[in-house]
């Protein structure tokens, strides 16, 4: 019985194992778009990196410097292909409006989360698709709504992936 | 549950200011994002060093990912082969003798064709072929439909040089790295290519919808001239694009425009060709010989 629960208390861990832990699961989540083999024709995969970058947030509401969006954001323009800039700004309001929001509404729950993580998906895809257009690019709005629908829809499994990241990271 | 409270600091002055300044830091980084942004929209090439440095570091594992799905989708193929052999062996002897006679007279066309366009100086020295890669990855996260190449302008590969496979044509490159190139593909709104109808040669205007398919419009006349089953090609008109890569087959029309989908499927490719921009020579001696025709004539 002893062995058992050694093995998951107080285990050695190092600031670097503690804190890099969900900034490297959100590159990660980031660079998956152009690390898998896919020539997509309409925006295929849900936005991975910021699907962890929310999961991580809702999970533990004090993680994210409210700065956080501008590196993170910075990296995921890098991988993801949208003109540069546009995750930092669009990652950066959605901390600031869970900030607001959190000062607004005290109690939270699982719907909650997975509410506003809904919106702020929402707020993103369709932000992104803004600025392709701008740039020229791109297609019509109706291409991002089967995206933004399995992006809600897988957002719990991430959120369960990171809650498994989180057990493992921390002493 | 209730939220830690550490960003109600109460009377810590240092946690204050320490929040305080990041706001500030969040509002500031979203200023100078909308700046990038701003960059980034007009010079649609910047960031070029970032992007691809980007680009240099997923490269190695996307195009080996990219060689063991290819293998892959091969070996299901070659399962179903199997599966059908009979009856698709003699349906393919019945194809290649319909076929021979057909290759024949395509060869005797060609043959006068070549002969017809030495009368008339048009011969082609070059093929244009500036580099031959495979698609290796895209934004497959992004509503922009760029696809990732894997050679970048260590073997020639510049920005503005179309993309085609032997199915027709894929795109244009709009930035290179050194190994890496990303290449708008034809299906993007951003796409426009001049292109004719291989009928009777009813110019049109060919551009992405972002779903897989393209639009064309033809250039000058009131109502639609296409039909379902319509094939177009690239008309050379304006340069960037030879003339003859088979761009789409119409498959609907809807009002003023028709529908085609893109006769190379950008996630099937296997191996793609850059080619060197397009600069009609012909055109221009052309136009010179009869300037100078006018002026022989005038006095």
């Amino acid at each position: 019985m002893t062995r058992r629960y050694e093995s998951r208390i107080a285990r050695p861990r190092t600031v670097l194992h503690i804190r890099g832990t969900p900034i490297v699961s959100v590159l990660l989540g980031s660079a998956l778009a152009p690390l898998l083999p896919i020539v997509a024709q309409t925006p295929l995969l849900p936005p991975f990196g910021l699907m962890v970058f929310l999961a991580w947030r809702v999970l533990r509401p004090e993680i994210w410097p409210l700065w956080a969006g501008v590196p993170l954001g910075l990296f995921d323009d890098v991988m993801s292909g949208q003109p540069i800039g546009s995750a930092v700004v669009l990652w950066t309001v959605i901390l600031l409006a869970f900030d607001l929001e959190n000062q607004r509404h005290f109690w939270r729950d699982y719907w909650h989360g997975w509410f506003i993580a809904t919106l702020a998906l929402a707020f993103a895809l369709a932000g992104g698709w803004l600025i392709v257009h701008l740039a020229g690019q791109g297609g019509s709005l109706v291409q991002i709504l089967p995206q933004l629908a399995y992006s809600i829809g897988f957002f719990p499994l991430i959120v369960r992936l990171c809650a498994a990241l989180d057990r493992w990271r921390l002493p | 549950m209730a939220p830690p409270s550490k960003r109600r600091p109460g009377y810590d002055r240092k946690a204050q200011y320490g929040l305080f300044a990041s706001y500030v830091i969040a509002i500031v980084g979203a200023l100078v994002g909308l700046l990038l942004l701003a960059i980034s929209i007009v010079d649609p090439t910047g960031f070029s060093a970032l992007r691809s440095a980007g680009a240099e570091i997923t490269r190695p594992v996307a195009s080996n990912l990219r060689a063991l799905v290819v293998g892959i989708g091969n070996f299901d193929e070659a399962v179903a082969a199997y599966i059908n052999a009979g009856s698709q062996n003699a349906a393919l002897r019945r194809q290649v003798e319909a076929n021979r006679t057909r290759l024949i007279e395509a060869d005797a066309i060609r043959q006068e064709n070549s002969r017809l366009k030495r009368l008339l100086r048009l011969t082609e020295s070059d093929t244009g072929v500036a580099a031959a890669g495979h698609l290796i990855s895209s934004t497959s996260t992004s509503a922009a439909r760029l696809a990732r190449l894997d050679v970048g302008h260590a073997q020639g590969v510049q920005p503005g040089m179309p993309v085609r496979a032997p199915e027709g044509l894929v795109g244009r490159v709009i930035r290179s790295g050194p190994h890496t190139a990303d290449v708008l593909l034809l299906i993007d709104e951003g796409n426009v290519v001049p292109v004719r109808r291989t009928s009777d040669n009813i110019p049109g205007i060919s551009s992405g919808r972002g779903d897989g398919t393209v639009e064309i419009r033809a250039l000058n006349t009131e109502r639609n001239p296409f039909r379902p089953g319509d094939v177009v090609v690239t008309s050379g008109i304006g340069g960037l694009y030879r003339p003859n890569i088979p761009v789409a087959v119409v498959a609907r029309l809807e009002g003023d425009k028709a529908i085609a989908i893109p006769l190379a499927n950008p996630s099937r490719v296997e191996l793609v060709v850059v080619q060197t921009p397009f600069r009609p020579v012909e055109a221009a001696r052309e136009s010179a010989a009869q300037a100078q025709a006018a002026d022989t004539g005038a006095p």
